[in-house]
């Protein structure tokens, strides 16, 4: 699976994060967190799981956290990662 | 007798994860994620994602869970129920904007295909359809038994009022008839009946008034938008002390003149029927699922 474009999706209110997609040469995480450096490795690893699981290998991932849940994390990855694979006729 | 109180519906919006999570704590009887009118278009996306996660993992303790989806006529509205459905603990689904009984058709339709997709029980996810228009006023009981998935219908005051080109108001005489006509179609029909929104999270004393002039009509419950509006909504359809006395003195007198053997039987000096004990009966149910 391949980025072809910018995205980004979530918000920066609280128990929420902000994620920027771009397409890129290698795979490049940022996590920024409210919470701790413990919960930007647990954001990071969720991230690479993803990506991972999706075939993606090139892609730049810039995260703001405000203190979201995992399941909060995954839902925003899905988001953003399908808006970064689509074509504007496919949205 | 089954009933299964659905007195609040607490409306979350679908985009909201801080709202989302917490959704059961607030004493609703049941929640409603929200993908419609408080989900702007460009995140229609990031909340049905949002929503389907929640549901799936966030482990909600008794309490209903249903989802707005986006109207039929919408380019979000298929992929919102087969997403939604995927997450396997939806109880019901709400259809904004059902105008006709073909509505509840196509939806009933898209929930079993997704249903045996995902190898969930057939006819498990009900169908609460969201009359908003004048046509789906005059259709209330077809839509109201177009489907045994339908287990609720409600009206939607704001929208109903922009169909009928007039403003809502807070005494809301101009849905009055609306509001009746909904509540005769859903008792025809024996399911639930819940009213609109009141809109005005900071005037308690109307959303009292309003919740007791809706339980006088027979409305079931009432949606919300705001945790602050559950607890007065609660209260106004508690059943009173004097009410619980007479039910209990009913439901007494009737057991003691069965006993006797008595055709005709009185209650301080009122003849008891079948639907005076069936409403006494309701009365002590609610009592009990409220302990």
């Amino acid at each position: 699976m391949k980025i072809i474009k910018k995205a980004q999706c979530g918000s920066l209110e609280s128990s929420d994060l902000m994620i920027y997609i771009e397409p890129s040469d290698g795979v490049k995480i940022e996590v920024e967190s409210s919470i701790s450096q413990l919960h930007n490795k647990e954001i990071e690893y969720l991230v690479i799981e993803e990506l991972k699981a999706r075939n993606i290998d090139k892609v730049y991932i810039k995260i703001h956290d405000s203190g979201a849940m995992n399941l909060t994390i995954k839902a925003r990855l899905k988001t953003v990662l399908n808006r970064g694979i689509k074509n504007e006729d496919q949205a | 007798m089954k009933i299964k109180l659905r007195r609040t519906m607490l409306y979350i919006p679908g985009n909201n994860p801080g709202m989302l999570q917490v959704a059961d704590i607030f004493g609703a009887d049941s929640v409603l994620f929200d993908l419609e009118d408080s989900v702007p278009l460009s995140e229609k996306d990031a909340a049905r994602d949002l929503v389907a996660n929640m549901i799936t993992y966030r482990a909600y303790e008794n309490i209903e869970i249903t989802v707005r989806v986006n109207p039929i006529t919408t380019s979000c509205f298929k992929n919102d129920v087969k997403e939604i459905i995927a997450s396997k603990n939806l109880q019901a689904i709400r259809l904004p904007k059902t105008n006709t009984p073909e509505d509840v058709s196509k939806l009933e339709e898209l929930i079993e295909k997704c249903e045996k997709e995902n190898g969930i029980k057939i006819g498990s996810i009900n169908i609460h359809p969201m009359i908003e228009t004048a046509l789906g006023v005059e259709n209330a009981f077809s839509i109201a038994t177009a489907s045994k998935r339908v287990n609720a219908i409600t009206i939607g005051g704001q929208d109903l009022t922009a169909d009928m080109g007039i403003a809502k108001t807070k005494t809301a005489e101009e849905i009055l008839w609306a509001r009746s006509r909904i509540v005769m179609a859903a008792k025809a029909a024996k399911i639930d009946v819940l009213d609109t929104v009141f809109t005005d999270i900071n005037d308690e004393e109307g959303l009292i008034e309003e919740t007791k002039l809706i339980k006088k009509i027979g409305f079931t419950g009432k949606a919300v938008i705001n945790p602050r509006q559950i607890d007065p909504v609660h209260k106004v359809f508690m059943p009173t002390e004097k009410e619980i006395k007479w039910a209990k003195e009913v439901i007494n007198a009737y057991n003691h003149g069965l006993n006797l053997g008595k055709g005709v039987i009185a209650c301080k000096g009122k003849m008891i029927d079948p639907p005076v004990v069936k409403r006494a009966e309701k009365i002590i149910t609610i009592l009990d699922l409220l302990k």
